[in-house]
């Protein structure tokens, strides 16, 4: 019961894979132009996210070591593709204005990165909560974002009718994603640096691992070692 | 086939529709190596290398294999998949008869199997029903414009690590903020050529 909760803290709160691991930008930033887009992306990747760790978790033992990673992305891509197919037919106005970012969440960092960190040792039902509270972290994150640039870019919440005239078009640009990103993501850091102790983070990793979406697996692998 | 003109094509994927300012594809890499200008330049150079490379692979694998046999809906598996092990192939095939050329790309070529901005290009092509030429033209354009982003970030960024900032907003805020004014920048141009 202690784990159940341990792993669901982590993923929203002290790992948030977004806001304090900083991978899965690409969606974070691109499908939060409005609150309804970011709940379909949120919902999206929670989904292939949950799918993905259950199956993967219950073939871990059969996985050959050495062809882990192929075996990952062909199970990923398959959640994928149902889910990408599952909004053309029933949200075909979602699934406009996502558009290439659906299919692109067999790249999304996260999946693969709790794939190999988590879904690969762990059992059926800690992977299964693993998956929602990452993917609520995501969620979280995504929705906030959405919810900042909708109100601040067309002055709505979720599509209703307009709060205040003049809103800042330049908001639900790029632009204004990047800005408003920045701002959460600087505050977050606030908080953090406010709630949390300083824990030295072990970095001896080769400066090659600079950009790479796992690199923050690696270090929690290096952690644990 | 639609038919825009490829110098369109060209002039809107490097700055109308630049891939990492205006797309918001391939982030981590952008963030991640746009620290330092060599490291920079590496990473584009594999970009541009790779995305040429598999943009043209799936086209001609969407158009000759999973169009006849009404497979489209494996294109998403079957593309991640081709790509990864192109850029495995690359590897070794550069290892072997190129080592100065992987001495130089080496360390970035398996980053970028996880960079997004080159399965989006390879949807993209897809989604826009291009043909072969444009195809090319659009996939070098779009690479041109990761690096010219890349390299304009990377040097802003040089002199960001030296300025004085609160702790919070130090690393990614600042560095988002950032690349909002060079995205702002780069929203001027749109109108561009009629795009």
């Amino acid at each position: 019961m202690r784990k159940i909760f341990e792993i669901i803290l982590r993923g929203i709160l002290k790992e948030n894979p977004v806001l304090i691991m900083m991978i899965g930008l690409c969606p974070f930033l691109a499908c939060s132009t409005t609150a309804n887009d970011a709940v379909g992306m949120g919902l999206a990747a929670t989904f292939v996210l949950t799918c993905s760790n259950i199956l993967i978790s219950l073939i871990r033992r059969i996985i050959p070591h050495n062809i882990r990673i192929p075996i990952f992305i062909v199970v990923i891509a398959t959640f994928t593709t149902i889910v990408d197919y599952t909004i053309k037919a029933y949200f075909p106005t979602l699934s406009e204005s996502l558009g290439v970012f659906i299919p692109l969440i067999v790249v999304n960092c996260i999946i693969l990165a709790r794939a190999e960190a988590f879904a690969s040792k762990n059992n059926i039902f800690y992977s299964f909560v693993d998956g929602i509270s990452m993917g609520g972290g995501f969620f979280l994150a995504i929705v906030i974002l959405g919810i900042i640039r909708e109100l601040l870019g067309s002055g709505t919440i979720f599509g209703s009718k307009e709060l205040f005239s003049y809103p800042a078009v330049i908001m639900v640009l790029p632009p204004g994603g990047f800005l408003a990103a920045g701002v959460v993501i600087t505050i977050t850091k606030y908080i953090e640096n406010k709630l949390i102790k300083k824990t030295k983070i072990i970095s001896n990793l080769p400066s090659s691992c600079e950009g790479c979406s796992l690199k923050s697996t690696c270090m929690e692998f290096l952690k644990n070692k | 086939m639609n038919n825009i003109s490829l110098l369109g094509i060209f002039i809107s994927s490097i700055f109308v529709n630049n891939i990492i300012l205006m797309k918001f594809l391939g982030l981590c890499s952008f963030f991640g190596v746009s620290n330092k200008l060599s490291s920079a330049l590496g990473m584009s150079a594999a970009v541009f290398f790779v995305m040429n490379l598999a943009a043209v692979v799936s086209w001609f694998l969407y158009y000759f294999v999973l169009l006849p046999l009404n497979l489209e809906f494996l294109k998403i598996i079957v593309f991640i998949l081709i790509i990864s092990s192109l850029v495995q192939l690359v590897e070794l095939f550069m290892k072997k008869f190129l080592p100065g050329l992987f001495k130089a790309l080496g360390i970035y070529l398996p980053l970028i199997t996880t960079n997004c901005a080159i399965l989006a290009v390879a949807f993209l092509v897809v989604d826009y029903q291009y043909s072969l030429l444009q195809t090319i033209v659009f996939s070098s354009g779009t690479a041109i414009g990761y690096t010219l982003a890349i390299i304009l970030f990377s040097s802003i960024r040089e002199r960001i690590e030296l300025a004085p900032l609160p702790n919070a907003a130090k690393g990614y805020g600042i560095v988002f903020v950032t690349s909002a004014l060079m995205s702002l920048s780069f929203m001027g141009l749109i109108g561009l050529f009629g795009f």
